[in-house]
């Protein structure tokens, strides 16, 4: 049966009153994780986003127990828990790692890395709102060229960011995922999936976040399914070694073709001093990876990709 | 061979010190373990993932990718509800230095075995504690052995000192020195260590019906919660800390009477003390450096000297009162440290002032630093260095203000 | 040390769920959402359906109900309701402006 608004569970985990901006894809995105897991897991955080959202000592907005754990260790932090509740007889749990993009491209890829060699049998979800968001927008491994945060002030960020779906691919484990907290649906649906495959799952989703991109907090829902729109989000999933395109860009594939990058870069604020050249680099890279997926996915489809 | 007090039959194996630690978190039923390699703690972690696979020890062995995530596993274990251990030395501990702050943040009854290793630059893999030494602030117990019995007796206690104070403990002994070095141990059986341990109570829950968060955020002021109860602001949750180290004090030396009763060996003092009760000139030493400073003080003690010897077991809590009355009446303390607060003195050389300011202690206290990097620390030198402070002191010169080095160029 | 906090029983920070964590955010806002009955899906189909803004809702202040209640105390004002919603029937209403509702 297809997950819809309507047949949706209405329970919910998080609740409302928290310190999230307006507009927030995070606040969006953990609501319908929540859900997909029933509310039987324990969350593990790092310093982030999602810290923030869980409140501040005694009182959290969340209804699921949680581990907080610094920064660089939410792989290894999710491990211990894995390795607790098993050592003591549980199954019930759910073991859910939670992190943002600098907590796991940067500070916290060796604990991830390692907790995926090791096979362990959790899921661990990337929101990527392209930035260390927390502490008021500074440069992260995922940020895109061009962008201006609080690190990379005048010139913008000068390096193209990691592609860390690619990076967990590379370690064999069972499901790789990438969403978007903008297609709940889909978001969901991954995440009840990964519930029931054993071994290392991995989910990136793609969050906007309106402070840091600089885009007004009533177009998170436009912003974020611009980007798959103009390809810089791409929906799929590898389970088992096999690549499928999900939702809209698997809609996009086969019957439609991307809009031009420029139009997703100069909604936002952060991309003011990005150059031409640079635009030029993103739309080739954007292209051309489109073309690498729609080959993996096996698609041929009437003419993909946009021209300059 | 009986014990005299209990009864029971006493057998020695000889082992090395690692071993004797590996035995001892086998016997305490550990139940995760995550253990990175480090030089010299690596047969600790090599011996546990062998119990582990080969059946002897049901566990969950967690082959971490660095220290650092070692501690950040056991932590999340221990959160969950199982016994959880790790080991290391130098390097290794400094890697996980911000995850002891956390652990004993969050009162996790975590025991962490430190074997004894140089702090580098430069590479060095040989013993000293400035290891465990540059942690003293942490918030963790750290208890002190002096030879492998010690070390096995220790470990198995700090689980139940732990346990009992929610406070994680730190069991150190020397690289190489005790370490790789076989020596007579008895062994426990495991039906003498189960009913002397018991099963570990967490204090945290996870429970989706009654769902609670871990370690957010925590403001400086006491904050109401939802029910109107009002709850800690930051610097109360840390005195609490200080309070179970406070008290730990005496659970320290509760557990140790409790160990007696039933293996028959005495920990009933946070300090051990060789001939102190008459003597004027008392040399402190922590680790296994006290054992051969009791061959320094017979040395001593030949040519007519009132010589004694304290050894430092419990260092964190440190036991001011105890070294009160055990330093009070001397005339000279001469104090080897194996490690040096750099731009002051040797650690535990510091502390000892500090128990003594205001207690009206007369004694002189010269501060020696040894044995860094392994650097070989023989009796006799030990016992040169109390003639040379005697000689001062005959002199008229009292407390340096910086510590002597004991480098024999 | 007299610590008027030992009563609430924690030795390491634990904390409790509880709705409106940050206060009454609903102070937050600039506009607040109103829904046009005559426009509102399940509304005029007196049966459940579309609630894409429940759906899209960062806040989790829209109930799944009949009618759609938003939860003002807490609602943050971000317009996303009204942005997602496909028949237009939400309009973001300043704060301090009365409506004809």
């Amino acid at each position: 049966m297809k997950t819809t608004a309507v047949n949706l569970d209405e329970r919910e985990l998080v609740l409302p009153g928290n310190r999230m901006c307006p507009g927030c894809a995070l606040s969006l995105a953990y609501r319908h994780i929540l859900k997909a897991l029933e509310g039987k897991v324990v969350v593990t955080v790092p310093a982030s986003c999602l810290t923030v959202l869980h409140g501040m000592y005694p009182v959290t907005s969340v209804t699921v127990p949680c581990v907080n754990t610094p920064f660089a260790t939410t792989g290894a932090s999710a491990s211990g828990l894995v390795a607790g509740l098993k050592a003591v007889g549980r199954k019930d749990l759910t073991v859910l790692a939670m992190a943002g993009d600098g907590g796991t491209h940067d500070i916290g890829i060796q604990a991830l890395s390692g907790a995926a060699e090791r096979q362990t049998d959790f899921i661990y979800i990337c929101y990527n709102n392209e930035g260390y968001m927390n502490t008021g927008n500074q440069r992260s491994g995922s940020t895109p060229l061009g962008a201006i945060s609080g690190t990379t002030p005048v010139l913008g960020k000068q390096q193209n960011h990691k592609d860390m779906t690619a990076i967990m691919e590379a370690h064999g484990i069972p499901y790789v995922a990438t969403a978007n907290a903008c297609y709940p649906l889909d978001l969901y649906d991954k995440v009840r999936k990964a519930r029931s495959i054993q071994g290392t799952r991995f989910i990136h989703v793609f969050s906007p976040c309106p402070p840091g991109w600089r885009f007004p907090f009533n177009d998170t829902i436009r912003i974020g399914q611009l980007a798959v729109q103009t390809g810089w989000n791409v929906i799929y999933e590898i389970e088992d070694g096999v690549f499928r395109l999900n939702s809209a860009s698997e809609q996009i594939a086969r019957s439609g073709k991307l809009r031009p990058l420029i139009e997703y870069i100069r909604e936002q604020g952060r991309f003011k001093n990005i150059t031409e050249e640079q635009v030029s680099q993103l739309q080739t890279s954007v292209s051309e990876r489109w073309k690498h997926y729609l080959e993996r996915a096996g698609i041929t489809a009437p003419a993909q990709e946009n021209r300059d | 061979m009986s014990h005299q007090k209990t009864g029971r039959k006493e057998e020695f194996q000889l082992i090395d010190g690692n071993r004797a630690a590996a035995l001892g978190a086998k016997l305490s039923r550990v139940q995760v373990i995550a253990a990175y390699p480090i030089t010299p703690q690596t047969p600790v972690t090599e011996a546990l993932s062998e119990f582990v696979e080969s059946g002897k020890l049901d566990a969950q062995y967690v082959a971490v990718e660095s220290e650092h995530s070692a501690l950040a596993v056991c932590t999340s274990a221990s959160i969950a509800g199982a016994r959880a251990f790790t080991a290391t030395s130098s390097h290794g501990l400094a890697y996980m230095h911000e995850m002891l702050h956390w652990a004993a943040g969050t009162r996790l009854p975590l025991v962490l075995v430190c074997v004894n290793r140089a702090m580098g630059a430069p590479w060095c893999v040989q013993n000293d504690q400035q290891d465990s030494i540059s942690q003293r602030d942490t918030g963790w117990i750290q208890i002190y052995a002096r030879n492998n019995q010690e070390i096995m007796d220790t470990v198995i206690q700090a689980f139940r000192i732990a346990e009992l104070v929610y406070v994680p403990v730190m069991v150190c002994y020397d690289g190489y020195i005790l370490s790789h070095t076989e020596m007579p141990v008895n062994i426990p059986s495991q039906k003498e260590v189960d009913s002397f341990l018991p099963p570990f109570k967490p204090h945290t829950i996870l429970d989706p019906n009654n769902p609670r968060n871990y370690n957010l955020v925590t403001l400086a002021d006491p904050r109401v919660n939802a029910e109107g109860v009002l709850c800690h602001g930051y610097m109360e949750l840390r005195y609490l800390l200080q309070e179970a180290l406070q008290e730990a004090r005496q659970t320290i030396i509760r557990v140790g009477e409790e160990f007696e009763q039933i293996f028959g060996r005495s920990y009933t003092a946070p300090l051990w003390e060789e001939q102190v009760s008459d003597a004027e000139i008392v040399i402190v030493a922590m680790g296994s450096l006290a054992m051969e400073a009791i061959v320094a003080a017979g040395l001593l003690r030949a040519e007519g000297h009132k010589v004694g010897v304290l050894g430092i077991r419990m260092f964190r809590p440190f036991p001011k009162s105890g070294i009160v009355r055990a330093l009070g009446k001397a005339r000279l303390v001469v104090v080897f440290d194996k490690n040096v607060s750099y731009g002051s003195e040797g650690a535990t050389c510091s502390e000892i002032k500090s128990a003594l300011y205001g207690n009206f202690c007369d004694a002189v206290i010269r501060n020696f630093i040894v044995g860094l990097g392994g650097r070989d620390v023989k009796a006799k030198e030990l016992a040169d260095a109390v003639r040379k402070s005697l000689s001062s002191l005959s002199q008229g010169k009292l407390n340096n203000e910086d510590p002597e080095w004991i480098c024999h160029i | 040390m007299n610590m008027r906090t030992r009563d609430c029983g924690h030795i390491c920070g634990e904390s409790s769920p509880s709705i409106g964590e940050a206060g009454a955010t609903g102070e937050w806002r600039t506009s607040y959402p109103v829904i046009d009955p005559d426009r509102c899906t399940p509304a005029r189909q007196n049966k459940p359906a579309c609630f894409q803004c429940w759906l899209f809702c960062p806040e989790a202040v829209i109930s799944k109900t009949i009618p759609i209640q938003i939860d003002l105390r807490y609602c943050k004002g971000c317009g996303i309701c009204a942005e997602v919603c496909p028949t237009k029937a939400i309009t973001m209403v300043e704060e301090g402006n009365s409506t004809s509702d």
